[in-house]
């Protein structure tokens, strides 16, 4: 349907023939961003009704007295349902290790959740189709798995500030929402989103649009493509500090790998983008010691350069 | 009524302050807003999510920011 739109309103309405740079770019950037904002509003709003569900003091109970393995994939998977902003992280952090949870499985929790983040789900899904978003779950949900376990069996809990383990925490009465507050909070939360992102998207998708109808192939290739050993490497180091464009990469990158970029380079900016973030690992310096902090960077960042490497492999 | 306004002190926490500054000046009654960041005072009411609104020493809201109808209708 949505193609059919951008058909008629390019070739039929304007006039302007397809297969032209021209038109092949403003077919891109029509069909892309009506289908994006489609998606996004709804996914979004589903997203946000599940996650009324999962609140992180239901998180804590759930993951009890788990021990490590089970603790960490469950930890993983609760990360992607439970609401979370980077303000939180540290009432969170504290809240999980005052709990009794071991620490290995709290950085599971505290990786997945920016890790499989809900824009970068719609937007990979929009644009490269639905197995490719599968890809990036499993492959979120199994570096905070990984990364979780290998930070456990370090030992690094005199790496967490001392002040962690003195603080009691107070039993609060989180009252269960209404249906009707649920939905009110998906509406809000998905306007706060859709306001935050809108931008992005808009000029992501007109930039790859550019690029799809303008970038010789060969270019690309040249820099990014499978020759290129350290494309990887680069792109994991690029995404660190590219956090609050998700939106708008994402777009970049699809034009990107329609010009021959690897799928699992591509995959392995994008995880940086979102896992890896210059402002959570700020806010994580009020409760973990730096070494734990470069230890934490470390861990993620290596997983996802393997991720990539093995993606471009099999892929 | 005291308002105890929970957070860190980022975007977020200083719009629920500011609604609910709004909120108490309509509502006209001796309302107090006091604004919490010291995270053990934080985590002292039992909460992990941020912004969160505490009236009378009772959590009412937390990890979302109320606009200010909705911190009237609390009042």
């Amino acid at each position: 349907m949505l193609k059919f739109l951008a058909d008629s309103l390019v070739y039929t309405l304007m006039g302007i023939q397809p297969g032209t740079r021209l038109g092949d770019t403003l077919h891109f950037f029509l069909y892309d961003t009506a289908k994006v904002f489609l998606l996004l509003i709804t996914i979004i709003f589903v997203v946000a009704i599940i996650r009324s569900f999962f609140p992180p003091e239901r998180a804590r109970k759930l993951l009890g007295h788990r021990r490590e393995y089970v603790g960490n994939f469950l930890a993983a998977l609760l990360g992607i349902v439970t609401p979370f902003c980077s303000c939180s992280a540290v009432p969170m952090f504290i809240g999980f290790i005052e709990s009794g949870l071991p620490l290995g499985v709290t950085f599971s929790f505290l990786i997945s959740s920016p890790a499989v983040n809900e824009v970068a789900l719609v937007m990979l899904w929009g644009l490269f189709g639905w197995k490719i978003a599968l890809l990036y779950t499993a492959t979120g949900i199994a570096v905070a798995f990984f990364g979780g376990i290998i930070i456990g069996k370090l030992k690094l809990e005199n790496q967490v500030e001392d002040y962690v383990y003195q603080i009691k925490m107070g039993e609060a009465e989180i009252a269960v929402p209404t249906w009707k507050e649920r939905i009110e909070y998906a509406r809000g939360y998905t306007k706060d989103i859709l306001k935050k992102v809108w931008i992005f998207v808009i000029v992501g998708i007109g930039f790859g649009a550019l690029i799809h109808g303008y970038v010789p192939m060969d270019y690309v290739l040249k820099y990014a493509g499978r020759d290129n050993p350290f494309a990887v490497i680069v792109a994991v180091l690029l995404g660190i500090p590219l956090y609050s464009n998700a939106a708008g990469t994402i777009p970049i990158i699809q034009a990107l790998v329609g010009k021959g970029l690897p799928m699992g380079t591509a995959l392995a900016f994008m995880m940086s983008i979102v896992a890896i973030s210059a402002p959570e690992i700020i806010i994580l310096r009020n409760v973990i010691k730096p070494k734990l902090l470069a230890i934490f960077t470390g861990i993620v960042a290596t997983a996802i350069i393997i991720v990539g490497y093995l993606f471009n492999i099999i892929l | 009524m005291k308002i105890h306004i929970l957070g860190s002190g980022c975007q977020n926490c200083m719009k629920l302050a500011k609604n609910a500054e709004e909120a108490a000046k309509a509502k006209g009654t001796e309302c107090e807003v006091i604004k919490i960041t010291d995270i053990k005072e934080i985590m002292s009411y039992g909460v992990m999510q941020t912004p969160a609104i505490v009236i009378d020493g009772k959590v009412k809201s937390v990890g979302r920011v109320l606009s200010v109808e909705e911190i009237k209708k609390l009042l």
